[in-house]
């Protein structure tokens, strides 16, 4: 299968995950073993960055993980700058998940902030990946302002809904030049399979992992659902129809001239 | 501009009892079965009728708080700054007419306070103190931040209600959740529990979440005191209220808790009980009613009772809490406002919750995200 590459960084596994809500920090990290994966966003309210014994950034100590900080909480354009810049300076990367969420109940992200953020950013040099909503112009807009990646939800966070925004998922990677990654909403391996089929480069996981009743389980399959998705998308699916098609109708009378 | 008095006042606490109590096991079924739930959802599931239907709610309310928060538990602690309090009330041991030693804690005193919190490996601080404007007014809470901020990610507040410029202050410095509970809903019961002090003006307290709303905090926490009036009805307001404050201030976040009335060393007896079954109906009939607020549960309640209820909803909760000013190293030997139940300390909590699969999270905000404000 082939590599997928964001910026500078070659990635051998397109199922990205995320750190939050699991029991502890071994079950966390024996998961993100399980599912391969090779890019792991860290909350940067959750971590003590000023704490070199920090549990979480501890137990992601593997050569093959990169850790993507994400600036989750921050409501604002301004916020997630500065954000972004502690974030960079701690934890020693220019990689950042934008993620600026005002509403905190279903954390839907602002679409204007990230824009303006993105364009921000872009000059100081970070490797942007912003969640968004499915909005096809938006992901242009991005994209002119410097994103590496765009992060389109497939249903809202945390939900387990699967690929919701589908249609419009569909158009962003018809039009996309820069990676799309399905964030969000997939709550089980067959979403998965499905947004990897379809031609997104990666997805995220985090929630359907972290509180599956064996995450390492649970991550193993979406290793496997991930590979099989996208091998199917390499190998071409077949067309589907939904009947036969014997006979024509509407034309046949042509044969008969 | 429109306040929530103005939502209140269309209601009436008679027929919102009758209409809760007259709730059937059908609606209770309809309720659980719907994907989301409104507020007359809410009156079926703290009704009388739901009570069959306990374990099921568990179950429901479990993984709805699963999908959401995860397997983890926030921590926090209060830091009782002051017990000087110019109200009476009640039911509290800083009532102004309850003979015992005042004290409010120095600069020197509050930071003594902080390193003990900082020990037991508290990052979220619950600053607590009575109503006594004088003293520990503005000026008093200024200085207090500039003590408390460098050491705490996520500072919370539970004090007299202010203006909105006050909260606009403060929030500059480094405020990040207020809790004001109502007490109770019901306007006479309210007076006769707060006869004097500015706490007695009802409507004052009723629009403070408005005046924090507005003034754009992070966090507001709502509640009512269990032991006051019905907590049937009582908590349908504190829902209504809820429904009201996420529609109009909708980048704010919201929590709440479930106060039951605990002995104090005035020696009130609560007039209304809630049984630790109606406790559980209660917490499970929030979650189910709102899958994203957060539910809190302090060591008001035994460590019997927390130890089962963290699965069945509640997302945060504090512990080795102490309710007198300089409890945790100061002076420890003084007066609580109340007596606490779950006496176990924070590092035995954080393993009682390990053994159950769940993950105390001590830090859940950083200080940076507040920075940007002060830069300009």
């Amino acid at each position: 299968m082939k590599a997928l590459q964001i910026a500078d960084k070659i990635f051998h596994s397109r199922l990205f995950t995320g750190t939050g809500k699991f029991s502890s920090p071994e079950v966390m990290e024996a998961a993100i073993l399980a599912s391969g994966s090779e890019l792991t966003t860290v909350a940067l309210k959750r971590v003590d960055v000023q704490n070199k014994q920090d549990q979480m950034i501890h137990h992601l100590q593997h050569p093959h993980i990169h850790l993507l900080p994400n600036t989750s909480g921050v409501r604002s354009a301004k916020e997630a700058i500065f954000a972004a810049q502690l974030a960079r300076e701690a934890l020693e990367t220019n990689w950042l998940k934008l993620e600026i969420h005002p509403d905190p109940k279903y954390l839907m992200p602002d679409p204007i902030e990230t824009l303006k953020a993105t364009e921000a950013l872009a000059k100081l040099g970070f490797i942007i990946l912003p969640y968004i909503h499915a909005d096809p112009v938006l992901c242009k807009l991005l994209e002119n302002a410097g994103t590496a990646a765009v992060m389109p939800l497939g249903a809202p966070i945390g939900s387990n809904k699967g690929l919701k925004t589908l249609d419009f998922l569909e158009i962003i990677i018809e039009q996309s030049k820069v990676p799309v990654i399905v964030d969000a909403g997939i709550g089980a391996p067959s979403h998965a399979a499905q947004a990897l089929e379809m031609g997104a480069d990666a997805v995220l996981v985090n929630t359907a992992i972290a509180v599956a009743g064996d995450p390492v389980a649970m991550a193993k399959a979406f290793k496997l659902a991930v590979e099989a998705g996208r091998m199917a998308f390499e190998a071409k699916l077949g067309k589907t129809t939904n009947h036969a098609q014997a006979s024509s109708p509407l034309t046949a009378f042509l044969n008969q001239l | 501009m429109k306040t929530f008095k103005s939502v209140f006042e269309q209601y009436n606490w008679a027929e919102v009892a009758q209409s809760i109590y007259s709730k059937t096991e059908q609606d209770v079924q309809n309720a659980l079965a719907k994907p989301h739930r409104d507020i007359e959802d809410f009156k079926a599931l703290i009704a009388p009728a739901a009570i069959p239907y306990l374990e099921q709610m568990a179950q429901l309310s479990h993984a709805l708080t699963l999908k959401r928060f995860g397997r983890t538990m926030q921590m926090y602690a209060p830091l009782y700054l002051s017990n000087e309090c110019q109200n009476i009330c009640t039911y509290c041991g800083f009532s102004l007419d309850n003979p015992m030693p005042r004290r409010t804690l120095s600069g020197s005193e509050i930071l003594k306070e902080v390193f003990a919190l900082k020990a037991m490996g508290y990052d979220h601080v619950l600053l607590v103190t009575g109503e006594a404007n004088k003293t520990v007014g503005m000026d008093y809470f200024k200085k207090a931040f500039e003590v408390i901020r460098p050491h705490f990610s996520h500072i919370s507040m539970e004090v007299q209600p202010l203006e909105q410029e006050e909260y606009e202050d403060l929030i500059e410095l480094g405020l990040n959740t207020v809790l004001v509970y109502q007490e109770t809903y019901h306007k006479e019961k309210y007076k006769i529990h707060h006869p004097k002090g500015k706490k007695s003006n009802f409507s004052y307290r009723l629009d403070t979440p408005d005046r924090l709303g507005k003034a754009g905090i992070f966090k507001i926490g709502l509640g009512c005191l269990i032991g006051l009036e019905d907590w049937r009805v009582d908590s349908f307001f504190t829902a209504l209220h809820l429904d009201y404050l996420e529609r109009t201030y909708w980048q704010t976040k919201y929590s709440i808790s479930f106060p039951r009335l605990r002995p104090f060393s005035g020696g009130f007896v609560p007039e209304v009980v809630i049984t630790d079954r109606e406790l559980v109906q209660l917490i499970c009939a929030w979650r189910i009613f709102n899958e994203e607020v957060e539910l809190s549960i302090s060591t008001r309640e035994s460590a019997h009772f927390r130890n089962h209820v963290i699965k069945l909803g509640i997302t945060s909760m504090s512990a080795g809490s102490k309710t007198n000013p300089g409890g945790y190293a100061v002076e420890p030997q003084s007066l609580e406002q109340f007596e606490i139940s779950d006496e176990r300390t924070p590092k035995a909590i954080a393993q009682m919750l390990q053994q159950q699969g769940y993950e105390p999270v001590w830090k859940d905000w950083d200080i940076s995200y507040d920075l940007p404000k002060n830069v300009g």
